[in-house]
């Protein structure tokens, strides 16, 4: 699905990341953690290939990913759903619009009725047709869970998506992921909220890498 | 059916397009742009299409016709007045030949030596006016004969009046063409201008759609068709107030000169009609070129 092969990824002639190798099968649920800083955004970059690496193997769903063209990149977005640290919404669009993107970049017909189930499903029916400035953290981060399942991914990136949310909220949101990993889903939850992982842990088996001197280990004894 | 033509220029109406945000400054800058373009190409197609016509005109009144004059001492001046005349008679593509009296002498020399001028004491030349077929003359095998015939006959058929006249006009011509060019070029730097900094202000739209799976030609797709009906929009309306300022021109029948024949004339009218489609594709290949451009620095 996503296989990372001694990858290592820089910015201006310094590793940020190096030696990384990891696979993620279907159905399993990983979190990242690692202090600020130490690059959980950069890998889910590059697993979306927002970034290539430097030097190594990436295959994302059997394709290496320094050959694939810009639209081999934007069909394989397509299998990926991604809840971004800062959401990226399209501001001018109301939320059931921004919500419903994924479908309509791909020229595949939104059903409404889905479309309102999935609203309704992350709590969000009462602001469908607000604008995404006038949503407050916690509606906006279950807004962007909300676009990245559109499609039915097959695999969920979430960066931070617990970050401005209080410990409520958060809770709703990894109940939300839970959910979708039950139903199959690969989940990758970048986050540093030690409670969340424990959280999730003793509802699913979850695995823990870290990101540390620049390397991803293996955690989750410590937890 | 008028719905979907409306839904066509509403390219906020297509799901795909309003991924894009509604109007900004430039793209009303693009319907400006392409306004006054199309209204200057209206002129510079007017001026080029009234040169055509000058050209031919000038041509066309010139080639028609030609004069012999017959400058010989008196006591041959009408042997070979005569001998010309034969010569004509048997030439074929000559309709028509007279010689010119003195009073119509008289009113061609008048502008240079005034009304008083004692014709008949000058050893004035004798003129011979004719006027071709439309098939023509040939006009070197004439002068030879005429050579041989009456070798004080010289045929003048204007060609040295006529050649930098007609050049004159096929260059004016010309100049419009080239404004017309430049006119296209500079339209498509300034849509290219504006697109490029709509899809700069859409940046982090851009992003986002790249994000979530949008291909190029998608995201293209959308700034291409927005740009494209403002270009055709734009052009229409300045095509439409340049062929209203063309006809409110005095006529060219009032003063007869070339700065009042400045105008269309007949199926001419259509002319400019082809001025906003041809805005539409400049518009569309120069947002696709700045689109494209974007894209390939975005992942």
């Amino acid at each position: 699905m996503i296989e990372l092969q001694n990858v290592a990824v820089g910015y201006g002639g310094t590793d940020l990341l190096a030696e990384m190798t990891l696979k993620l099968v279907p159905g399993s649920f990983h979190f990242l953690t690692g202090p600020s800083g130490a690059g959980k955004t950069t890998f889910l970059k590059l697993c979306y290939a927002e970034l290539l690496p430097s030097t190594g193997f990436i295959g994302l769903f059997g394709q290496d990913v320094r050959r694939m063209g810009r639209d081999d990149i934007a069909r394989t977005r397509q299998r990926i759903g991604v809840v971004h640290q800062d959401c990226q919404f399209l501001d001018h669009l109301p939320v059931a619009e921004n919500i419903a993107l994924p479908l309509t970049v791909a020229g595949r017909h939104v059903d409404v009725g889905e479309l309102k189930e999935l609203i309704n499903w992350v709590g969000l029916r009462a602001q469908s047709n607000a604008l995404p400035p006038q949503l407050s953290g916690g509606e906006r981060q279950r807004a962007a869970l909300a676009r990245a399942v559109m499609t039915s991914p097959e695999v969920i990136l979430a960066d931070e998506p617990t970050g401005n949310l209080d410990w409520e909220m958060s809770l709703r949101l990894l109940a939300l992921l839970v959910e979708l990993n039950k139903m199959g889903k690969t989940v990758v939850i970048a986050t540093h909220d030690l409670n969340l992982i424990r959280q999730a842990k003793a509802q699913i088996s979850a695995r823990v890498l870290r990101i540390a001197g620049r390397r991803l280990h293996l955690a989750g004894a410590d937890l | 059916m008028i719905r979907t033509v409306i839904s066509l220029f509403r390219s906020d109406v297509n799901p795909a397009d309003r991924v894009v945000p509604p109007s900004s400054y430039t793209a009303n800058l693009t319907v400006l742009t392409a306004a006054a373009m199309a209204f200057l190409a209206v002129f510079a197609l007017a001026l080029s299409m009234a040169s055509g016509r000058l050209a031919d005109r000038w041509s066309d009144a010139l080639a028609r016709s030609a004069t012999v004059r017959i400058s010989a001492p008196p006591e041959q001046a009408e042997i070979q007045t005569q001998a010309v005349l034969e010569a004509l008679k048997s030439t074929p593509g000559v309709a028509s030949y007279r010689v010119l009296g003195d009073d119509e002498m008289k009113k061609l020399l008048n502008p240079w030596f005034g009304p008083d001028l004692p014709v008949e004491t000058l050893p004035l030349p004798t003129l011979i006016e004719l006027t071709e077929t439309a098939q023509g003359m040939d006009a070197e095998g004439l002068r030879l004969r005429l050579a041989a015939e009456a070798p004080g006959a010289v045929l003048d058929d204007h060609t040295r009046w006529r050649r930098p006249l007609v050049e004159a006009a096929g260059r004016l011509r010309l100049l419009g063409g080239l404004s017309l060019l430049l006119i296209g070029g500079a339209m498509a730097g300034m849509i290219t201008l504006a697109a490029q900094a709509s899809l700069a202000a859409n940046g982090q739209v851009i992003r986002t759609l790249r994000l979530v799976g949008a291909r190029d030609t998608f995201i293209a797709r959308a700034f291409e068709r927005r740009f494209t009906i403002r270009g055709l929009l734009g052009a229409a309306a300045g095509t439409l107030i340049g062929m209203l300022a063309v006809a409110m021109l005095p006529s060219a029948n009032a003063a007869g000169g070339f700065l009042t024949g400045l105008g269309f004339t007949g199926w001419g009218w259509l002319w400019p009609l082809i001025l906003p489609p041809l805005a539409a594709v400049v518009s569309f290949w120069a947002t696709r070129a700045a689109a494209r451009h974007m894209l390939r620095g975005i992942r």
